[in-house]
């Protein structure tokens, strides 16, 4: 089998465990939206102002509020298949649409701070192990341990205070500047500047660990026997750190990655609540406040999704990495 | 435990922390001595900055004084991370033991109700339970054990799994004694120092949830705390930056030497361990 098809079907395989877990999730959100006080025909009932039992009872009828939990609970799943969420009340809009709304700025700021976070952590580790040098180890070390110990919004009001407040750089929030109606590249700069201080602020902690972690991984890669054996071949240093360690070294780097991406995704709801940008965290803030549960437990079920799809995706990226690691 | 004492103590900044925690635990012991009066209460001038007033470190838009909220938040961040944590360490010791002890079926299921647990981002889960429990310090406390056993669940699991065949357990075996006695009495007090070692750290992470939360207004209404006063004051950042400087100040400062003494702990308590990081 060629190596191509094998990832293939790794993948699908990948997808199909995947599936249990996707539909735990669904049926705790189900029992969550059971849990809380009121339906939404009270919800309804709410908005309109005044609403008669019997109208009531007969919009339970309509939505199948009124049916038992199992037959309930299935309803919900199959809707949850045709990717109907629900709707919110608040916005007037199903909840789906909202979130494909949103979900664009909150990708952004990931992915920004992804490549941030593990694209500079990469480099200092790198270099951090390449000159030993035992302040600079201190000074990481020291960094991570504060990072680690910091709320994540106080830092973003910190610089928010330093950099937009003091020092005129940045804006102090939002996405882009709407009133001035940039097109073209000047949008994209305009954007470009509000993203640094949210990016900063979500990429942080990241960076330090990843920094820590890289130079550990690389310490060790160093010792191992393959090493002796490129520089008896008589290898040049650069080619032995490039080429053959540092792709061992990223293993566990991008394993990390995989596994913190749920807590970034927390971390999005902090960091876009402090600085206004309109993406998927910014609008569960605003749901709490509405109590716009549906809302709330669309943006949970998509962020659980997320958490799978990109543990797939670190999963392939793993084995392109090592070929040693069976896909199949 | 002298011994102990001993490996604990040539962690220098392991005793720092150490020190550091007994202040915060004065500080929220006597908060009703140093700061006799609710700190929810207007207290003077509003926005006074620090050293102004009277105000030792300012007060809020609301004439609160910003000292004595810390002082009281103090008494929240502390209970709800130790409280928070025991649920947590409990839920994952009845999972972790299960799991390892019986294996099979058993263990099957409750590792993948885990996985389920550890895949689902765990700070948007809490902000939803406490959403739909309504905001209290109960269903706060309830939130962040609920969102973080899953790690308390596997490293108990994997301690089980190794001790379980271990001669000293198949001897009680021989013994007659019940499963129960077994994995309460013999195996959980042999893998009592990663637990402590887990449960610190997570002390740590429960006061920086429980901040997250009470900071977006999903705290108990009625009680200070750290995020609240934090969350109170960003709308008057401009103005006023000491009244959501200080209390992060608190929570950083605590949450670093909670895994401070962590680490110290785990140094001390599993010397073999010390070449892992």
């Amino acid at each position: 089998m060629t190596r191509s098809s094998k990832i293939f079907k790794f993948v699908l395989k990948r997808l199909l465990q995947g599936i249990p877990i996707i539909l735990a999730i669904v049926i705790i959100n189900f029992f969550l939206l059971n849990l809380a006080d009121g339906d939404a025909v009270d919800v309804l009932a709410g908005e309109a102002g005044s609403a008669t039992p019997e109208y009531m009872a007969e919009l339970r009828a309509k939505f199948g509020l009124d049916q038992p939990l199992p037959v309930q609970l299935m309803v919900y799943l199959k809707n949850v298949v045709m990717l109907d969420l629900g709707y919110s009340f608040r916005h007037d809009m199903p909840v789906s649409e909202l979130i494909v709304d949103r979900f664009w700025p909150t990708a952004l700021l990931m992915v920004s701070t992804i490549i941030l976070a593990v694209g500079f952590g990469i480099l200092l580790g790198l270099l951090a192990a390449m000159r030993l040098n035992t302040w600079k180890d201190a000074v990481i070390t020291v960094f991570a341990l504060i990072t680690y110990a910091t709320p994540l919004f106080w830092v973003g009001l910190m610089m928010i205070v330093v950099f937009s407040l003091n020092l005129g750089w940045f804006p102090t929030s939002g996405m882009e500047n709407v009133a001035a109606f940039y097109e073209g590249w000047d949008r994209v700069k305009d954007i470009a500047v509000h993203l640094v201080l949210p990016t900063i602020t979500l990429s942080l902690f990241y960076l330090a660990l990843y920094t820590r972690m890289m130079r550990a991984s690389m310490l060790e890669q160093y010792g191992q026997d393959y090493v002796i054996t490129a520089r008896a071949k008589g290898l040049t240093e650069r080619r032995i750190t490039f080429v053959h360690v540092l792709r061992n070294a990223l293993l566990p780097v991008v394993t990390m990655a995989g596994v913190q991406v749920g807590a970034l995704i927390g971390g999005s709801v902090i960091v876009e609540s402090v600085f206004a940008w309109p993406g998927l965290g910014m609008l569960a803030f605003e749901s709490l406040f509405a109590r716009d549960l549906n809302l709330l437990l669309g943006i949970f079920l998509l962020s659980s999704a997320l958490v799978i799809v990109v543990n797939l995706i670190v999963d392939i990226i793993y084995s392109l990495l090592d070929p040693r690691i069976e896909v199949s | 435990m002298r011994d102990f004492w001993n490996r604990y103590k040539r962690n220098r900044s392991a005793v720092f922390g150490l020190v550091v925690i007994f202040l915060v635990i004065l500080m929220a012991a006597t908060a009703d001595l140093l700061y006799a009066f609710d700190p929810f209460r207007l207290a003077g001038k509003p926005l006074s900055s620090p050293g102004t007033n009277g105000f030792l470190l300012g007060s809020d838009s609301l004439g609160r004084d910003v000292a004595a909220g810390i002082v009281h938040g103090a008494k929240t961040s502390l209970l709800i991370g130790l409280v928070a944590t025991l649920v947590a360490v409990f839920i994952g010791i009845l999972f972790g033991a299960l799991a390892g002890y019986y294996g099979g079926q058993i263990d099957n299921i409750l590792m993948r109700v885990t996985e389920v647990f550890q895949t689902i981002p765990s700070f948007i889960f809490a902000i939803l339970l406490v959403a739909i429990l309504k905001p209290s310090i109960y269903s706060v406390v309830i939130a962040i054990s609920v969102v973080s056993w899953p790690g308390v669940a596997r490293l108990v699991r994997g301690e089980f799994l190794s001790l379980k065949n271990r001669e000293f357990v198949q001897a009680c075996h021989t013994l007659g004694m019940s499963d129960l006695r077994i994995m309460l009495r013999e195996i959980l007090p042999n893998c009592l120092s990663p637990i402590i070692v887990i449960g610190s750290l997570m002390i740590a992470t429960a006061i920086l949830i429980e901040s997250g939360l009470s900071f977006l207004g999903l705290g108990d209404p009625n009680i200070m705390s750290w995020g609240f006063q934090i969350g109170a004051g960003r709308t008057m950042l401009r103005s006023a930056w000491w009244v959501c400087t200080f209390p992060g100040v608190a929570i950083l400062i605590t949450v670093l030497a909670i895994n401070l003494v962590g680490e110290g702990l785990n140094d001390a308590l599993n010397p073999r361990l010390r070449e892992r990081n």
